[in-house]
């Protein structure tokens, strides 16, 4: 590694129309290291990757590449640089195959006709290299996500990148998927390629990256080598205050059964499950990407029309047929999309809040607006949700305020029995523990919850009682407590 | 506040497109009008009577046109009632004048003033009267005031902007409703000639025909509007119920209710109804107001409160803005969309029956092309096609941009082939400025 830095980011200044986003910021990135860059949600991290990714471009600052000034007009001025961007939505074409992705725009086409043999023959070359088995002939749209997410670390090779920013990488992989990324990326690290690992997986920090940077509130508060950092000191530079403990405890006694479900079936999905919860219980449905979590909660929703299976809240038996019926019997989900399922991104907060309530909030069909604020301002409150206005577009916010807003949506609605989809998924540190202490909160009122997640830390701080999935099918349950492993809920994953 | 007044001027930055155009064309049609109304007569009959001795006698020029028309009535009444005795009223041209001029002076008459206008003030027959007629002198010419006004701002051409859109902007109001589901009714202008024909069929042979009753005719028209919501009904259903494409029902609405217009009215016009049945496409009332001009603004207002302040308008726009997550929030979505296609058939309906009423009867061909009016009206109101967003009012001044621009084009003589080109461009323009606004 040379001892100058490949990059260097000094004073980058940009604001948006009522948002200063960076302060100027500082970012340092030698040749072949893997820095972790983190930070809570509106922190700025997205932006100043838009900046380095020729996206945006700064209001002022340098940017220096190779110890040569560098400004970056659009997204194609930085790909020839050698920076690739891979987002977490990834930017490739469904329906193309992978060598076709990989090339795309880069083609040598001869009078109009590209060279599939030898584009074929690159793209196997590359992902041989990259260790990862994928039909070279089949459309993106049918390759798993870690193949896609191979296609677009490939693309990024095709093109010489020097270095890579990846957006939350890990966030639709299974564990061994994830580990084969983490093995590329070493690799790339070796080879010179520098790596920016955008990630809220603290555990996935510490095992992957040689530094971190920590931004906040749009400054950079510190960059330090991972090796020697203590997780709490990591989570205090993010938030700006140490949080005591990462998971908070409650003392809840449970009540009666609240909701009770038995024998739900849906095609392969969802095979025979049956769970019963308490009220003041919070019951986790952990197992790994495809065992069924997602597709049993919806069908408790009645998101989903179920091929069998009885439902019974507070030992009502109930015709559950769509999310209405649910609705009315007291349940509420929290998808496990937010954008796509769960907001109207083109409508304003306020109305995002209320749609699920507005019965309550009106009188003959007209809508009292006063009692409509008035509630919005209540949860807005107890949740934290920043925005400057509540007529704000919902599209605009950061993505743990619109999970707060979907989730305000259902407090407000009362629910007796919340399902969590992924709550915390893509939200930074901070909003987390406000959402876990959300979730005590509502266990403490005699409410039951059920929170589908893959994050097993989370899973473990939070839980009373686990419940495994594995390709639709229940393989266990584990009454949480302190000696219970990540390991115990990962055999029963896997089994 | 200041987000606040941004997003109003996004809102409704067509308006100020709209007075725009007005000053544009104001601006074009500039001319000096000639006052004709009764105050006007009374100054001309002022005037001469200061000049004139008690009973003088005045000869009265006008042109056969409608303005002239009133200044005559008018100066008809003013003259005497100023004590003063009209000779003659002439309308026509100065032929007509010379005539009479000729008739007075060799029956031994005498004129004491004209009252005349600023064209016909300066006719040499009677400029040059002293010389012409020797016998009659030449008497003062009096021409009451004119002032500078746009005939673009005329009263009656303003009512007349809003009278010829009204059929138009009502079904505007249900189109905005389905499009800002996401969806589109390409059968509205079908279901208007099948209500114009049905409401008139009705009335011709259950109602009474040429004697019906108000009561009837009423009836006529509900059963008719009705049979449209049902034919909205039918479009909402085949969405909601088996999913296909908006584009692909309503296009097929769109033929059969053509078709069943043909077939109700055998191919022809239906005419025989009582003349009272115009009272809704021409009558007027309060203050010259068309009637259909104050359903359309009644319609409106009840619409904008819809959209704006109740769970319907809510539901529909988080429908269009996002149906699954609308449906995973409990909205009903399928009731939502059944409501906006009736909606929007019972008010093709009611464009229908206004039609039929401003033309005093029923045909097959009426409301043709309509439907891409009133899409382009939704369109240049700022309703995205896409759906989830814009406004009623919004669509109210896409209506009447489209008007003032046709109107302006024929007062300004553009002919008729250039304007359909114009009015092309025009829409082109306004989707392109809301991109870009979007952007």
């Amino acid at each position: 590694m040379s001892s100058a830095p490949l990059l260097s980011m000094r004073g980058i200044e940009k604001s948006f129309p009522g948002v200063h986003a960076l302060r100027g910021v500082d970012l340092d990135l030698a040749a072949g290291e893997v820095l972790a860059l983190l930070g809570e949600n509106g922190a700025g991290k997205s932006t100043l990757m838009k900046v380095l990714g020729g996206a945006h471009a700064a209001d002022s600052g340098d940017l220096v590449l190779d110890g040569r000034p560098a400004r970056f007009r659009s997204p194609h001025d930085a790909r020839a640089a050698g920076i690739a961007v891979i987002h977490q939505e990834f930017s490739l074409v469904p329906g193309l195959t992978a060598p076709e992705n990989i090339f795309l725009g880069q083609e040598s086409a001869r009078a109009g006709f590209f060279p599939r043999g030898e584009e074929r023959r690159r793209a196997a070359e590359l992902f041989g290299r990259l260790g990862v088995a994928i039909d070279l002939d089949a459309p993106v749209s049918r390759l798993t996500t870690a193949q896609a997410q191979a296609t677009e670390i490939a693309r990024a090779l095709a093109r010489d990148a020097r270095i890579i920013v990846m957006d939350e990488p890990t966030a639709a992989l299974t564990t061994a998927e994830t580990d084969r990324l983490f093995a590329i990326i070493r690799d790339l690290a070796r080879r010179g390629i520098a790596v920016i690992h955008i990630s809220h997986r603290l555990d996935e920090i510490f095992a992957l990256a040689d530094r971190v940077v920590v931004l906040r509130d749009g400054r950079n508060v510190g960059s330090r080598p991972v090796a020697g950092l203590g997780r709490g000191e990591l989570i205090g530079m993010m938030v700006g205050r140490e949080l005591a403990e990462e998971y908070p405890r409650r003392t809840v006694a449970a009540g009666g059964v609240r909701l009770a479900v038995q024998g739900l079936r849906r095609g392969r999905a969802v095979r025979d499950v049956s769970f019963a919860v308490r009220g003041g219980e919070i019951l986790a449905l952990a197992g790994l990407v495809g065992a069924g979590r997602t597709e049993t909660l919806r069908l408790v929703f009645g998101a989903d029309r179920r091929d069998a299976g009885e439902i019974a809240v507070d030992g009502r038996p109930l015709a559950i047929r769509s999310p209405r019926d649910a609705i009315a019997a007291g349940i509420g989900l929290l998808t496990e999309d937010r954008k796509l399922e769960g907001l109207v991104l083109g409508r304003s907060v306020l109305e995002n809040f209320s749609l699920a309530s507005l019965d309550r909030l009106s009188r003959a069909g007209f809508i009292d607006g006063r009692a409509e604020r008035t509630a919005f301002d209540r949860h807005a409150g107890q949740l934290r949700i920043r925005v400057p206005h509540p007529a704000e577009r919902a599209g605009n916010l950061s993505g743990g305020n619109q999970q707060k807003v979907v989730l305000a949506r259902w407090l407000e609605r009362d629910c007796e029995v919340f399902l969590f989809d992924e709550p915390t998924r893509g939200i930074d540190v901070g909003a987390r523990h406000e959402i876990y202490l959300l979730m005590n909160e509502l266990v403490a009122r005699g409410k039951a919850v059920v929170m589908a997640s893959s994050d097993l830390p989370e899973v473990l701080g939070m839980a009373d009682r686990i419940l495994v999935m594995h390709d639709g099918r229940v393989t266990g349950e584990i009454i949480n407590g302190p000696g219970v492993t990540q390991e115990q809920v990962m055999r029963l994953a896997v089994a | 506040m200041h987000a606040h007044a941004r997003r109003l001027l996004a809102d409704y930055g067509m308006l100020a497109v709209l007075l725009l155009l007005g000053l544009v064309f104001s601006g074009l049609t500039l001319e000096e009008q000639s006052a004709a109304d009764a105050s006007a007569a009374r100054r001309v009959a002022a005037r001469i009577r200061a000049g004139a001795p008690a009973g003088g006698r005045v000869l009265v020029a006008v042109r056969p046109t409608p303005v002239d028309t009133l200044l005559a009535d008018n100066l008809a009444r003013e003259l005497p009632a100023a004590g003063l005795e009209v000779a003659e009223v002439v309308r026509g041209e100065p032929q007509a004048v010379r005539a009479a001029l000729e008739r007075i002076a060799a029956a031994g008459g005498r004129i004491d003033a004209v009252a005349a206008t600023g064209r016909t003030g300066s006719w040499l027959v009677l400029t040059e009267m002293g010389e012409l007629f020797p016998a009659l002198g030449q008497p003062p010419i009096v021409a009451p005031d004119t002032f500078l006004w746009p005939n673009f701002l005329k009263a009656d051409n303003l009512l007349n902007i809003a009278n010829q859109i009204a059929v138009i902007a009502i079904m505007a109001i249900g189109m905005t409703m389905v499009i800002v589901t996401g969806g589109i009714d390409l059968s509205v202008g079908s279901l208007a000639a099948l209500s114009a024909v049905l409401a008139t069929k009705l009335i011709r042979d259950a109602f009474g025909g040429t004697a019906a009753s108000p009561a009837g005719m009423t009836a006529a028209c509900g059963l008719a509007v009705a049979a449209c919501g049902a034919a909205g009904l039918v479009s909402g259903g085949l969405i909601t119920l088996f999913g296909i494409p908006p584009f692909i029902v309503t296009l097929a609405m769109m033929l059969v209710a053509s078709g069943l217009a043909y077939l109700v009215a055998a191919g022809q016009s239906i005419y025989q109804i009582p003349e009272s049945f115009v009272w809704l496409g021409r009558g007027t009332g309060p203050f010259g107001l068309p009637h259909a001009v104050v359903l359309m603004l009644l319609l409106y207002a009840a619409a904008h409160v819809l959209m704006s302040r109740t769970t319907l308008g809510r539901y529909l726009y988080a429908v269009g803005g996002n149906r699954e997550a609308a449906r995973l929030a409990g909205v009903p979505v399928r009731r939502v969309l059944l409501f906006a296609y009736v909606a929007c058939g019972l008010l093709a309906g009611l464009g229908g029956v206004i039609m039929a009423s401003q033309l005093k009867s029923g045909s097959p061909t009426y409301g043709g092309m309509y439907e891409l009016y009133v899409i382009a009206a939704v369109v240049v109101g700022g309703t995205a096609l896409a759906g989830g967003e814009g406004k009623i009012l919004g669509t109210l001044v896409g209506a009447l941009v489209i008007a003032v621009i046709q109107n302006g084009m024929n007062l300004t003589n553009v002919e008729s082939y250039t304007q359909k080109v114009v009015l092309g461009l025009v829409i082109l323009a306004a989707v392109l400025v809301d991109r870009i606004r979007h952007r």
